[in-house]
């Protein structure tokens, strides 16, 4: 039996948590905001390694993104991972999901064959969990997305699918695409010996539009169908009505305001939209 | 272009000898496209086993926008019960589809959920689609995505709504690419301008500021909604037209097979149906404050919720999680608690009744969105709350 081919789809994000607003511009201040690899695609990675340990497989992380995004693939085959692919182009800027994901799937066809295609759920920037579905649905895979647990018996994968309300065992046979959830387990550090042979610049190809012979017109913002109509800081309310003072006289005011509301009374219910109307009045 | 899938090649070089260009090369059962290759497609009509696709269209293509009329509503159901997101969206939908004077229609895949017509009509669908099937019971990726492409492509709508729920957040994207539209996910807001093109509000960058999004020139717009952020309101009892799908099963709907489903445990926290609740993030120092936050949750007879800097660091489960990636609430009383008050948080929690900040930074930005702000050290403030609520 030949060993899995394994894809694992990874993007470089900012550290949104260290992302602040200008208060004067109120524009984003993104200098000095660190770069990592997508928390959830670390998880991904600590799949492909975990199949790669256990089962045999040959492991290729796969990354779009501006040039310096070659570290995160540094980091994942510091981690372990065998070999590592950079989409990086100016005619992939601006892609939306759609043309991210149609980007990703002509570089999968170019790597050639795979077995199982790996992504985290969603990335920490957009939040949108459509980029992994989109990619499986461009190459005609079948998709498991919030994955929590993933067995393997040789040929069929059993995962563990975390709904709202419920836990779904789904079984795919391979060829598939998996989105995993940060539950699944711990992604590794990267380990001295494996940082030592992610410095060999042989295990990164490098890819450009001209290598995916795709069209420009097909690719970045040009061929995305959504477009960013404006950005804008939410309305906000007035100024809040600050207490100040000693703990003790800013807790006594606190709890005096909400008896005046009725916001206390355990049994409130039927009067509920009355404490809004009546905050209103303050 | 061609679309190749390798893992189905078998190797037989038939599509080498269709190609008048030298545009496919086999080696051993990969085919490659070469530079040559100018997306004829003659090597796809002769490939035996189907491993190369003539991508049909591509993104870049513009609709003809005028074909498309009217707004859809994927509707979810869960063991036959209809969630509540789906009303959310139909009453929401509604209102936009008064503005654009055009007709709304619900769709529902399930099985024996025939039943449920009468309550999409009440929340305002013109007409429900019903596809009623057992193999339809529980939501599977791809004979949903066959049978509502299929749907979608004969009705054109120009709007297709979904939940952003783990359903309708595998099953939309699926749709969109299908159709090689734009999708926008976790939505806060949505309108509709003359032209009819749907603006789509959601946070952006990490939740950090709010972006309007459209799909100009590609139908259908597609977004999903989170469960919450509209309130469902049965509007009348009028008169709905209710649509019976004939569906059969196909083979490749049983690639992937649920084996089986087990309910998750009630969760100890329900915030959504939560009338106070006291949140904590990164501002609190250390995860052990939590407790004291949970004490002043109960004396309240509240629940606890956190903030994404709070969860990521490992301080309260994700479900404790309030915002653009958690929960959506509505209480009575938020109390923000060492919350800077972030975008991606406020999207969660705005629209309580009365919001209440503690923060030791005057320039936290929670203190424009909240209605009274408590200035000063949440350690010193939270216990004396407590203290004085004590007695």
């Amino acid at each position: 039996m030949h060993p899995l081919k394994i894809i694992v789809t990874v993007k470089q994000v900012p550290d949104t948590n260290q992302v602040k607003i200008d208060p004067v511009t109120n524009s984003l201040v993104r200098e000095g905001v660190p770069s990592i690899i997508n928390p959830e695609d670390r998880n991904a990675i600590e799949v492909a390694l975990w199949f790669k340990e256990h089962v045999g497989a040959e492991t290729t992380a796969l990354c779009m993104g501006p040039p310096q995004a070659v570290s995160a693939l540094e980091e994942a085959l510091a981690m372990g991972i065998d070999k590592a692919v950079l989409l990086s182009d100016r005619a992939f800027a601006g892609s939306d999901t759609l043309v991210t994901a149609f980007t990703l799937s002509r570089a999968v066809m170019k790597i050639g064959t795979y077995d199982l295609i790996l992504c985290g759920r969603q990335a920490i920037d957009g939040d949108t969990a459509q980029v992994g579905p989109q990619l499986a649905g461009f190459l005609g895979l079948p998709q498991i997305t919030y994955a929590e647990e993933i067995q393997y018996d040789g040929m069929t994968l059993t995962i563990r699918r975390g709904l709202e309300d419920s836990n779904e065992w789904i079984r795919v046979k391979l060829p598939a695409l998996v989105t995993v959830s940060a539950g699944i387990n711990r992604p590794r550090h990267p380990s001295l010996y494996n940082i030592v042979a992610a410095c060999d610049p042989e295990r990164i190809t490098r890819l450009t539009a001209t290598d995916l012979k795709v069209p420009a017109a097909m690719l970045g913002l040009t061929a995305s169908p959504t477009k960013v109509k404006k950005i804008f800081e939410p309305e906000r309310h007035a100024r809040a009505e600050m207490l100040e003072g000693e703990p003790s006289h800013m807790a006594r005011q606190l709890i005096e305001k909400l008896r005046a509301l009725h916001a206390l009374d355990r049994e409130h219910n039927p009067h509920e939209r009355e404490v809004s109307s009546a905050f209103n009045r303050l | 272009m061609i679309a190749i899938f390798a893992e189905k090649c078998i190797g037989c070089r038939l599509c080498e000898r269709a190609c008048l260009f030298g545009g496919i090369a086999v080696s051993g059962k990969t085919p490659t496209l070469t530079d040559q290759c100018t997306g004829c497609g003659a090597c796809v009509s002769i490939c035996p086993k189907g491993a190369l696709v003539a991508d049909k269209a591509q993104p870049g293509q513009i609709h003809h926008l005028e074909a498309y009329r009217g707004i859809f509503v994927i509707v979810e159901q869960r063991s036959g019960v209809l969630q509540p997101v789906s009303c959310e969206l139909i009453t929401a939908a509604r209102r936009l589809a008064d503005i654009r004077g055009v007709p709304l229609s619900a769709v529902l895949l399930g099985n024996n959920i025939s039943r449920h017509a009468l309550t999409l009509v009440a929340h305002g669908a013109d007409t429900v689609y019903i596809a009623d099937a057992p193999f339809l019971e529980h939501y599977r990726t791809l004979p949903y995505v066959r049978i509502l492409t299929e749907l979608i492509a004969s009705k054109t709508p120009e709007i297709v709504l979904l939940g952003a729920t783990t359903i309708g957040r595998d099953l939309a994207p699926r749709l969109a690419n299908h159709f090689r539209t734009g999708l926008t996910a976790d939505c806060t807001d949505l309108s509709i301008d003359n032209d009819g093109t749907l603006l789509q509000t959601r946070p952006a960058f990490g939740g950090n500021i709010m972006a309007t999004i459209t799909t100009p020139l590609h139908r259908p717009q597609m977004a999903t909604v989170r469960p919450g952020v509209f309130t469902a309101e049965p509007i009348r009892t009028g008169q709905g037209e209710i649509v019976h799908i004939p569906v059969t099963e196909c083979s490749v709907d049983n690639v992937v097979e649920i084996v089986r489903i087990e309910p998750k445990q009630k969760p100890a926290v329900s915030l959504e149906q939560a009338q106070v609740i006291v949140a904590g993030g990164r501002g609190i120092g250390e995860g052990k404050y939590f407790a004291m936050l949970e004490e002043l949750a109960h004396l309240l007879n509240g629940e606890v919720g956190a903030s994404r800097g709070a969860v990521d660091l490992g301080w309260i489960g994700h479900e404790h999680q309030v915002g653009q990636t958690g929960k959506t609430v509505r209480p009575r009383i938020y109390i923000a608690c060492g919350i800077s008050g972030a975008v991606q948080h406020l999207a969660g929690m705005q629209s309580s009744d009365i919001i209440i900040a503690i923060n030791n930074d005057p320039h936290a930005p929670i203190f424009q969105s909240a209605h009274i702000g408590l200035l000063g050290d949440v350690h010193a403030i939270v216990p004396e709350i407590i203290r004085q609520l004590r007695q």
